[in-house]
């Protein structure tokens, strides 16, 4: 069932996307002119892939299994359940992938709070993770927005720029590194995307009753905007698919609200150093507004830093009174625990800080014995039965 | 947005202009300015013009009419409130104010400018943990005392740190001074890319000490690793 264009516009018109007409480059076959031309390799999307539509309407490419996963900092660092969760529903798809040590930050977090870099070092960064993602033989799937619109940025500075180009590839040199680009940059919420279906299908959960909110993260569709996914289906094409159409597939319903298209209050530095934006402008603009307008039991984003600042800015807006205590989560954890997965062991919910309990009763999981679960695992990890928590320790 | 540029006047007009031709050399600059239609939709759609008194419309058309001392003021004050999200890139000339914010920082940074120290004050630790281990929020920056606003939760975070990331079923998330267990030789190629590419010296024009102590885990660990940072003998 689509998602009504009424909700965001009472026009009966209907926007035909034609990738003939529309204004913008096309960069992929830029990408793949300049292999031709002998200046770089193009790793290919591998087969399987399932095609997808961008915002001009182009086709897609994105690759089912075999990904080379691109690990995000703040994922990994302070709400490590999400990188977990992507991981988790790779393995119940019965999906390859590889987990590499071999990379490392696209430092763009960094660039765009502090500038202490440029875009030599930016492309060359990005550069080195997709040689070795190359190297591996797995394809790049980017689980940051941000290192996915940073690369984005860099594929265009590199197509515009011989000098750029020159310049990284005698660092990539120095290295003894291939000079390589992907066919496709792919974000790890297109991957989920593509899979919805297969998700919804393995869903052992009823959210029928769930009502989520959608916080679209801007450097999935704002920066280097066309390669986002858009369905005429999902507000009529009007507004990113991605995240929406998951968990429409998911059962969840998905309320509305005026602010959808402002970012979360982030700002890269300010959420290190100047905190008081961050959680002024999360509370005020987003978290608020959803609550005002669609009282919803859930927002669900798809970036690292969506999910910190909607989730860390409640608590001290609680201390005002503020009409906060919305819970903030992926949509990959979403689907993973819509799948049955654990919400400690593999989503690592205890990670998070606005109380996601009443949610988790509400699709029927029972946090109290899942919590007393995971506490004994951390029993067994402090008196050495165990030293780490294993894939099979999460599903027991 | 104040357009009071009285507080520079006794900044030389030739080191603005300098700095200035320096915003206009990059050769993203041709990218992000296209002119203005005044329509204000960049204004509209921005985070910080909400909170702050900031305009990303006064930016690109004071960089678009060659204002040398007002882009010379926006330099450094306006353009740290910036929250780079990019909204502003639904500019229907095609402008990015955020990717020319992107640009007048960078050279504020290179150029070594005090308010650009300033704003990056407090910020050093960031800055040596992505550039030192490759990824930027650690598990350990999780202390209360950073995050005191965030609440009790950090402390329980802190306290259990080393169990809660044995935890974690991918094995490469044991960790708890990177965010991910990143490789020696990856990290060697990691430094090389800042060495190669100037950032060090960008690192010493805001910050001297921060520099020392970066190229002190640096340069042990590029000579082992075989990259000869000095090929022609120079120190």
């Amino acid at each position: 069932m689509p998602i009504n264009v009424h909700v965001v516009s009472r026009s009966s018109r209907k926007f035909e996307r034609d990738p003939e007409t529309v204004k913008g480059e096309e960069l992929r076959e830029q990408v793949l002119e300049l292999e031709a031309r002998g200046e770089w390799i193009v790793h290919k999307v591998p087969e399987p892939w399932i095609t997808v539509k961008n915002k001009y309407g182009r086709d897609k490419k994105i690759p089912a299994g075999h990904t080379w996963h691109h690990k995000s900092c703040g994922q990994c660092g302070h709400i490590p359940g999400y990188s977990t969760s992507i991981f988790w529903l790779h393995r119940k798809l019965g999906l390859d992938y590889h987990d590499p040590r071999d990379q490392t930050s696209c430092t763009a977090w960094n660039y765009y709070a502090s500038a202490t870099s440029n875009a030599a070092a930016q492309a060359a960064v990005a550069l080195r993770n997709f040689a070795s993602a190359y190297q591996s033989g797995y394809y790049p799937l980017i689980h940051c927005a941000t290192s996915y619109g940073h690369y984005k940025e860099v594929r265009a500075q590199l197509l515009h720029s011989r000098k750029l180009r020159d310049e990284v590839r005698r660092i990539l040199d120095a290295m003894k590194r291939p000079f390589v680009f992907p066919e496709e940059i792919v974000h790890y919420s297109e991957w989920v995307h593509a899979m919805r279906h297969r998700i919804a299908e393995r869903r052992v959960l009823d959210l029928s009753k769930i009502v989520a909110t959608v916080h679209p993260a801007c450097h999935y569709h704002k920066l280097v905007a066309e390669d986002a996914i858009y369905d005429p289906d999902v507000y009529g094409g009007q507004r990113t698919a991605t995240v929406s159409a998951t968990l429409q597939a998911l059962g969840v319903t998905v309320a509305d609200y005026s602010t959808w298209f402002d970012c979360c209050g982030f700002g890269f530095r300010h959420i290190l150093v100047q905190r008081d934006f961050t959680r002024s402008f999360a509370v005020q603009r987003k978290i608020e507004v959803m609550k005002e307008e669609a009282n919803p039991d859930v927002t669900v984003t798809h970036d690292t830093g969506c999910v910190t600042t909607l989730d860390q800015s409640q608590f001290a807006a609680r201390a005002h009174s503020r009409n906060v205590g919305l819970p903030v989560l992926s949509e990959a954890q979403l689907c993973a625990l819509a799948m049955g997965a654990h919400p400690y062991r593999v989503c690592q919910l205890h990670w998070h800080n606005t109380d996601n309990r009443a949610l988790l009763a509400k699709m029927g999981i029972d946090h109290e014995a899942r919590w007393r679960e995971f506490e004994a695992d951390v029993e067994r990890l402090k008196n050495g039965e165990i030293e780490y928590l294993s894939w099979e320790d999460a599903d027991a | 947005m104040g357009c009071d540029t009285s507080r520079y006047a006794q900044v030389p007009r030739e080191e603005k202009q300098r700095l200035f031709d320096q915003v206009t050399a990059d050769e993203r600059f041709g990218h992000v300015l296209y002119g203005c239609y005044e329509c204000g939709i960049c204004v509209a759609t921005c985070p910080s013009a909400r909170f702050y008194d900031f305009s990303p419309r006064k930016i690109a058309q004071a960089t678009a009419r060659e204002d040398v001392d007002l882009v010379y003021k926006f330099m450094n004050e306006d353009v740290w409130d910036c929250s780079q999200c990019f909204s502003c890139d639904k500019c229907p000339r095609g402008n990015s104010p955020g990717g020319l914010i992107t640009i007048l920082r960078e050279v504020a940074v290179r150029n070594g400018l005090k308010t650009a120290k300033e704003a990056l004050e407090g910020y050093g630790r960031i800055i040596y943990k992505i550039m030192s281990t490759g990824t930027q929020v650690a598990p350990d920056m999780l202390q209360p005392s950073a995050f005191p606003d965030w609440g009790p939760h950090v402390k329980e975070i802190s306290e259990n740190l080393p169990w809660w990331r044995r935890a974690l079923p991918p094995e490469t998330l044991h960790t708890t001074e990177s965010s991910w267990d990143v490789s020696e030789k990856t990290l060697s190629e990691l430094y090389l890319i800042w060495h190669m590419t100037g950032v060090m010296d960008m690192i010493q024009e805001v910050d001297e000490g921060l520099h020392m102590i970066l190229m002190d885990v640096m340069e042990e660990k590029l000579e082992e690793a075989g990259f000869d940072l000095h090929p022609d003998g120079e120190d």
